[in-house]
């Protein structure tokens, strides 16, 4: 069974058979909150699917993008969880379970073809006036998204005018479905492949800077 | 669940260190410390997202190392425990977050603990010193708390006597190191150069410590004058120099460090003692980073004899941020017949001194 996780906007968990057959997803759509509501997802996600921690052979890690602080509650808890059982962690972008979800549906209702040669981009909210966006066009051979190009970040007022440009269509995403995640590292597992690295997708770096000399008080 | 000698495992991310501690009763196996402290020099302080992504990459290794150290499997402990607060909150939250996902991978009780009163139950685990006993006043000084605590139980009667208004006094040693010119972190800095200077060169103010201030604030503590009085003291002579080019108005640096730490120190100690007094309380425990200052040791060693309180310092490195007092607070409370914690808490960056445990079940 494979355990996926992802905090990259609300929370979610899933349990998912390692033949991609769904056996639970539960989620807060809260975006914060987010260290409040994992440990109960995940004894949920568990119980809805009748099994237990010792039933779990991988955890699936949305590594984001993100918000930076509730992603690392997902990120920390996929870690842990893996840890604490011996079993490996698989990472996952999170935009690959939306892209994932987005061609499956078309596939249930009989328009894949129209899209599989179709370039998408997944947007996902990133704050400070800014997108995530990952842009795919349909599936490879191991049935999994196929990434045109990397997540990156835009700013909100360009992303339509680049996107129109590049004849790219435009799907944006509220939530992260945590058992498409748990498929994609499934099928990553099945494939021998690995699909993203190992940490955490920031897209930005932390925003400080280096203090100048210190501010004069006066006399 | 072993409750007479159990097997804890801690997890504190409160701020720049993530601190993995294994215990077994009162009996401490491993405190395992990674510190992200070298990133923050160049910003001359704590940046708390800096701080969260180093503890999400550093948890893992660090609980690695604890459990080689401690020879103890992951499968043999009792009880998780983590801090829930107070702290940094993106920095809470990856512990958190990664403490409730262990304890539930290994069908283990959760235990949510506060990090101040962990502060205290360092001390247990100091093997060379007699049982701590109660009443006790506590100090703790650290770069993100100043507080004096009173207390009756470690488990159950923590009350909070005061704290600092703003600085805390780590960030005060911080700060005034970058006005003298000095790296981060400034305590260890502040401390080697005022080795040669006259702490009684500059009469720097003692903060809340007026007449007027015991009303309301007799246990509080205030730094931010006092450093803002050490940033005028600097200008001035700086002033000076300009004006008379030909006379030596250069900068005494030990002598300003000297006495900029001796106004720290002599308000710490004299306020932690007035409340040992006003408490009828013969002891005092301290504890937090800022312990590491020789200076504040020895004044509070000698005034507290002086005034026939027991001074008890526990090991630094005990003192500083670390996860084997979360786990000894932890193993405490499930000593004393406590329930674990639910699943449903979060970081709490002002949690209050009086909640020890979060989140207990019914
Ligand atoms: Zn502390």
């Amino acid at each position: 069974m494979i355990l996926g996780i992802d905090t990259s906007l609300g929370s979610a968990v899933a349990v998912v058979e390692p033949d991609g057959v769904i056996r639970s997803q539960v989620e807060s759509v809260d975006p914060r909150g987010h260290a409040e509501v994992i440990g109960t997802l995940i004894v949920r996600a568990l119980a809805e699917a009748s099994i237990t921690p010792a039933d779990v052979s991988h955890v699936v890690a949305g590594m984001g993008p993100g918000p930076f602080t509730g992603l690392r509650v997902g990120i920390a808890a996929a870690r842990t969880f893996a840890l604490g059982r011996g079993i490996p962690v698989v990472p996952v972008a999170s935009h690959d379970a939306v892209a994932l979800e987005m061609l499956l549906h078309s596939a249930l209702t009989g328009g894949y073809e129209d899209v599989a040669d179709e370039r998408f981009a997944v947007v996902t909210d990133a704050r400070r006036r800014e997108f995530a966006y990952t842009v795919y066009r349909g599936l490879d051979d191991d049935g999994l998204p196929i990434r045109l190009a990397e997540p990156a970040l835009i700013p909100r007022d360009d992303l339509d005018a680049v996107l129109t440009r590049d004849g790219i269509a435009r799907r944006d995403a509220e939530r992260i479905p945590a058992a498409l995640l748990a498929v994609c590292g499934a099928r990553a597992i099945t494939a021998g492949r690995t699909i993203a690295s190992a940490d955490a997708l920031y897209l930005r770096s932390p925003d400080v800077t280096p203090p100048s000399t210190p501010k004069r008080v006066g006399t | 669940m072993n409750r007479s000698e159990p097997l804890v495992l801690g997890i504190e991310t409160s701020c720049d260190e993530t601190g993995i501690g294994i215990v077994r009763g009162r009996t401490l196996l491993s405190n395992t410390i990674a510190s992200s402290m070298d990133e923050h020099a160049r910003y001359g302080g704590v940046v708390p997202e800096v701080a969260a992504r180093a503890h999400l990459e550093a948890l893992e290794p660090a609980i690695h190392a604890a459990l080689a150290e401690s020879g103890v499997a992951l499968s043999d402990i009792d009880a998780v425990a983590v801090t829930s607060g107070p702290g940094l909150a993106g920095a809470l939250m990856v512990g958190v977050g990664a403490a409730k996902a262990l304890a539930v991978s290994l069908g283990k009780p959760l235990y949510a603990v506060n990090h101040l009163v962990g502060h205290i139950a360092a001390d247990i685990l100091d093997s060379n010193a007699p049982p701590l006993e109660y009443p006790t006043v506590a100090l703790l000084v650290s770069g993100g708390h100043t507080s004096l605590l009173l207390v009756r139980d470690l488990t159950s009667d923590v009350e909070l006597l005061g704290e600092t208004m703003d600085d805390a006094a780590g960030e005060a040693f911080d700060k005034v190191a970058r006005l003298l010119g000095l790296p981060y972190p400034g305590g260890p800095q502040i401390d080697r150069v005022a080795a040669s200077g006259d702490p009684d060169a500059i009469a720097f103010p003692r903060g809340l410590s007026r007449a007027s201030d015991m009303a309301g604030h007799r246990y509080d503590f205030s730094f931010s004058g006092l450093k803002t009085a050490v940033a005028r003291w600097v200008e001035q002579r700086a002033a000076r120099q300009e004006q008379e080019p030909d006379v030596d108005w250069s900068l005494p640096v030990a002598d300003v460090a000297a006495s900029f730490r001796e106004a720290v120190v002599d308000v710490l100690v004299t306020k932690a003692l007035a409340a040992c007094r006003d408490y009828d309380v013969p002891r005092l425990l301290l504890g937090g980073g800022v312990i590491a200052n020789r200076r504040l040791r020895d004044v509070a060693l000698e005034r507290g004899a002086a005034a026939g309180v027991t001074v008890r310092i526990p090991p630094l490195s005990l003192c500083t941020d670390n996860g084997a007092m979360i786990a000894a607070l932890a193993s405490e409370l499930i000593m004393s017949g406590r329930p674990a914690s639910t699943l449903e808490f979060g970081a709490d960056s002002t949690l209050p001194v009086t909640e020890i445990q979060v989140a207990e079940s019914a």
